[in-house]
């Protein structure tokens, strides 16, 4: 029997219509756990460097994760891996909501889509019953709207649908796929669907998912209940209130918003706005919030409220999550919070991420009024900065006009224009825009995860280490007094001497060393929670989370039934890390990519800089160049990926 | 007919509270699996969220008492504009619907209030859900002698209905032979 896994997979070829049912190994749950951790490998197997994001060949994965359909909380997530069309890397956005259980409940743990369909169709999936359903009436329906419609035409209500909006249609390489109150946004899943035809994945199950000990299993996560509860009740103090709770950032439910509108960037992540947050401000934002939330609402099996049925005016209904609240109208310039509901409910409708697309329009936006896009780029556009902004969306979407060239993102966008375009290029990393931050001194920290991380988007790399140090003694010792998470105690040190200013501040400490140890830490649970398919809101983005290294291994074992202790996950984990990086080196990815914008801090450290990325890679088991060595590799039984890498000449002898 | 006290056990639902999040019919599903948690299917759950996101329905519906044929009357709701299909906030394992059974045989489901011996301090579903919408009371009341039926006189009645009576009395003839 199988535990928490199903133990088969969907494998669909979308050319012939084939579709087939398969039984997994069951080894590679214990080399690789399962969902990031299982997706990557069969990246890694089935799709070599020379396959574009276009191709045929660019296999795009649904997949649940191990603890996804059982009743540990927050464990919802739906990871979706391709070729990105943006950074040419394998990305894994994903999305929380209720679609990863339900395929569980069908039967599989993943859903493969291979090749290209020739029309329009639908995936839909029905426990034992999997058919290629026609599409052609839903082509240019909104993501939202084609989840209500597939839902309908099914006579199933209880169904799950992840859909594309017409930015997916159009390949837009920001597109996302959306599912009721979330979505896999970054870096372009939606596009590699809409290439692949496939409007909607749409399924329902039945089926019992086992538990291998259940009793023990139950414990824990009414021990894991009783800490929720607690956390509930006692946020962290002295941090800010976005920092201070469990959860995804709770944006639905915090209306004071002077944090985010006065220290992120406005524009094209161009200027900064001190003292926004007028009183006027301060009374209007939360006020036309309010007005809009008809409800809070969660991920399955997940007790926090980061998501909200939005019903604002005349708007179409929709749902929304997370910093998409403020986005566009911080994009646009524009100091209206009904901007913000209206834009954000027609960008999901049309499929977009959130985080991405804004900062696309307002660099478009930006090269127009610098001269170096021109009327006849803006013919018909509205003059007011609203209407320009949605006009300017439109054509992103749909890919008409300046449009076409502004849905490849901003880094490709740039290129194309030239004529200096590539100067308003300042926010991206990997080709992939970044939140709209600019600091004053560098950290040290932030500049490895930034610099690092597959994911390449930082929202998803932080998490359990304090964003800045705590200004007083007593503050820092009130933080680690009750710190179980850590996965050592004298790592409570570090914190105890991290200062705001002179020596023991950034970017001077923490050392290249230290950082290496808490940011290898940090990324090592997402890693977890990416093959559990757990929110990282529980779990690796927030401080003092329910779950962690210590809590982990008990957990998964009494789901899985595997034999698990501290060590031996993380060794399955680094193992898919490191293949996952094997993966993008065998595409060209290096030392050279691996860099914040320029801009992202004011004052920089050159030196320093390349100290903590060389530290940094000696402390992974990289060679100087960002790739695993052959010694990593092998204690991590890759020896076939050290081969591989070598007869590519990526990986060369005695360079380290 | 004698009057007898009789517990009468409650779960009031503060449906303005609930997020939706289904933990209620994972735990349900859980608690009921055989042996104790050792699988989870919410199909199989005694409460179920009646969802329509848009439309703000997040309702959390118990299993009532099992019902051999379609109700003659229907009931059809409109709520914030929108018309539900007849029967849909219904407590009732139908044969119209497949609400509320098991999803291989088709047996039906009624909540049971987690009885057991000895006793939970408070259903589960309850203990699960963290948003406060479940609160559990009990209270006792005079109540006319009448016969209760037990699980397996549901089941078997449910079964009957479906296989006709003879069928089934020479199934249990044919078991009970084996045996
Ligand atoms: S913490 Fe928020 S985003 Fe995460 S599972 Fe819960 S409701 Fe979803
Ligand atoms: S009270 Fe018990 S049997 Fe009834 S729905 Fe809740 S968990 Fe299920
Ligand atoms: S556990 Fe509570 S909040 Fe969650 S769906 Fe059930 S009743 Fe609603």
């Amino acid at each position: 029997m199988r535990y928490a896994e199903t133990g088969y997979n969907l494998e669909i070829d979308l050319a012939t219509g084939n579709i087939e049912r398969v039984e997994t190994d069951p080894k590679v749950m214990e080399t690789h756990l399962g969902g990031l951790g299982t997706s990557v490998k069969l990246h890694w197997d089935r799709v070599g460097p020379e396959v574009k994001p276009f191709d045929d060949e660019n296999m795009l994965i649904f997949s649940s994760g191990v603890l996804n359909a059982t009743p540990a909380f927050s464990a919802n997530r739906t990871v979706v891996t391709f070729v990105s069309p943006e950074s040419d890397l394998l990305a894994y956005p994903m999305m929380g909501g209720f679609w990863s259980a339900e395929l569980k409940y069908a039967g599989y743990d993943k859903v493969i889509l291979r090749n290209k369909s020739p029309k329009w169709v639908y995936v839909w999936i029905n426990n034992d019953k999997v058919e290629l359903r026609d599409a052609s009436h839903l082509v240019g329906k909104g993501a939202l709207e084609t989840q209500d419609l597939i839902r309908r035409e099914l006579n199933q209500p209880n169904a799950q649908v992840a859909a594309i909006g017409i930015a997916g249609e159009n390949r837009c390489f920001t597109a996302s796929i959306e599912q009721g109150r979330s979505s896999a946004s970054r870096l372009g899943g939606g596009a590699v669907l809409g290439d692949k035809k496939v409007k909607a994945v749409a399924v329902r199950g039945t089926k019992d998912i086992n538990l291998a000990r259940g009793e023990e299993f139950m414990k824990h996560m009414m021990d894991m209940m009783k800490y929720i509860n607690f956390r509930n009740e006692n946020p962290i103090p002295d941090v800010m209130t976005i920092l201070s709770g469990i959860g995804s950032p709770q944006e639905m439910v915090h209306t004071d918003e002077q944090w985010h509108t006065e220290n992120f960037m406005w524009g094209n992540a161009r200027t900064r706005r001190r003292g926004f947050w007028s009183k006027e401000i301060s009374e209007e934002w939360p006020k036309v919030q309010k007005e809009g939330i008809k409800r809070l609402i969660s991920c399955m099996n997940c007790p926090q409220h980061c998501g909200a049925l939005i019903s604002y005016k005349d708007t179409p209904r929709y749902m929304a999550k997370c910093f998409g609240k403020l986005t566009y109208a911080m994009a646009a310039y524009v100091d209206n919070m009904e901007f913000a509901w209206k834009t954000l409910q027609r960008a999901t409708e049309y499929g977009l991420d959130s985080f991405s697309t804004p900062q696309i329009i307002a660099f478009g936006i930006e090269l127009y009024e610098a001269g170096i896009l021109t009327d006849k780029d803006f013919e018909g556009a509205p003059n007011d900065k609203e209407g320009r902004f949605i006009w300017l969306l439109d054509r992103v979407a749909r890919r008409e006009g300046i449009g076409d060239v502004l849905a490849d993102g901003v880094y490709r966008a740039a290129r194309k224009i030239g004529n200096g375009a590539e100067q308003f290029d300042h926010n991206t990393i990997k080709k992939h825009e970044q939140l709209p931050l600019k600091l004053g001194t560098l950290d040290p920290l932030y500049y490895l995860m930034y610099s690092t991380n597959e994911k390449i988007s930082i929202t998803q790399i932080e998490g359990n280490w304090p964003q800045s140090a705590f200004a007083t003694m007593e503050q820092r010792e009130n933080f680690v007094k009750d710190w179980p998470q850590l996965p050592d105690e004298s790592w409570k040190q570090w914190l105890l001497e991290w200062d705001q200013r002179g020596e023991k501040a950034i970017p001077f400490y923490p050392t290249p060393e230290i950082c290496s140890e808490i940011v290898d830490w940090m990324e090592m649970l997402h890693n977890i929670d990416d093959a559990c398919c757990v929110c990282a809101g529980m779990s690796s983005f927030c401080l003092k989370p329910p779950y962690h290294i210590h809590n982990y291994p008990k957990i998964i074992s009494s789901a899985t039934g595997l034999d698990l202790d501290e060590g031996s996950l993380k060794k399955i984990v680094n193992r898919s890390r490191n293949l996952h990086r094997a993966f993008n080196n065998r595409r060209g990815m290096a030392r050279v990519d691996e860099k914040p914008p320029a801009d992202h801090w004011k004052r920089r450290w050159p030196e320093l800089e390349e100290n903590l990325l060389s530290t940094y890679y000696k402390f992974k088991g990289w060679d100087q160049n960002g790739i695993p060595t052959k010694e990593r590799l092998h204690e991590l039984d890759l020896d076939y990926v050290a081969e591989d890498l070598e007869k590519r000449g990526i990986l060369k002898d005695g360079q380290d | 007919m004698a009057k007898i006290k009789k517990k009468v056990k409650t779960i009031k639902v503060d449906a303005d509270k609930c997020n939706g999040c289904r933990g209620c019919e994972l735990v349900c599903s859980a608690y009921h699996s055989s042996p104790k948690y050792s699988t989870i299917n919410p199909a199989r759950s005694r409460i179920q969220i009646i969802r329509h996101p848009l439309k703000d329905i997040w309702l959390p519906v118990f299993a009532g008492e099992y019902a051999p044929a379609e109700c003659m009357g229907r009931d059809v709701y409109t709520i914030d504009g929108k018309e539900y299909d007849e029967c849909t906030f219904c407590r009732a394992a139908c044969p119209s619907r497949d609400i509320f059974k098991e999803p291989d045989s088709g047996l039906p489901l009624k909540c049971d209030m987690c009885e057991s011996d000895p006793p939970l301090e408070k259903p589960k579903c309850v203990e699960w859900c963290l948003n406060d919408v479940l609160t559990y009371e009990e209270r006792e009341e005079e109540v006319e002698e009448g016969v209760e039926m037990e699980e397996v006189e549901v089941g078997l009645k449910s079964m009957i209905n479906k296989y006709g009576m003879q069928n089934i009395l020479d199934t249990v003839n044919r078991i009970s032979q084996k045996q």
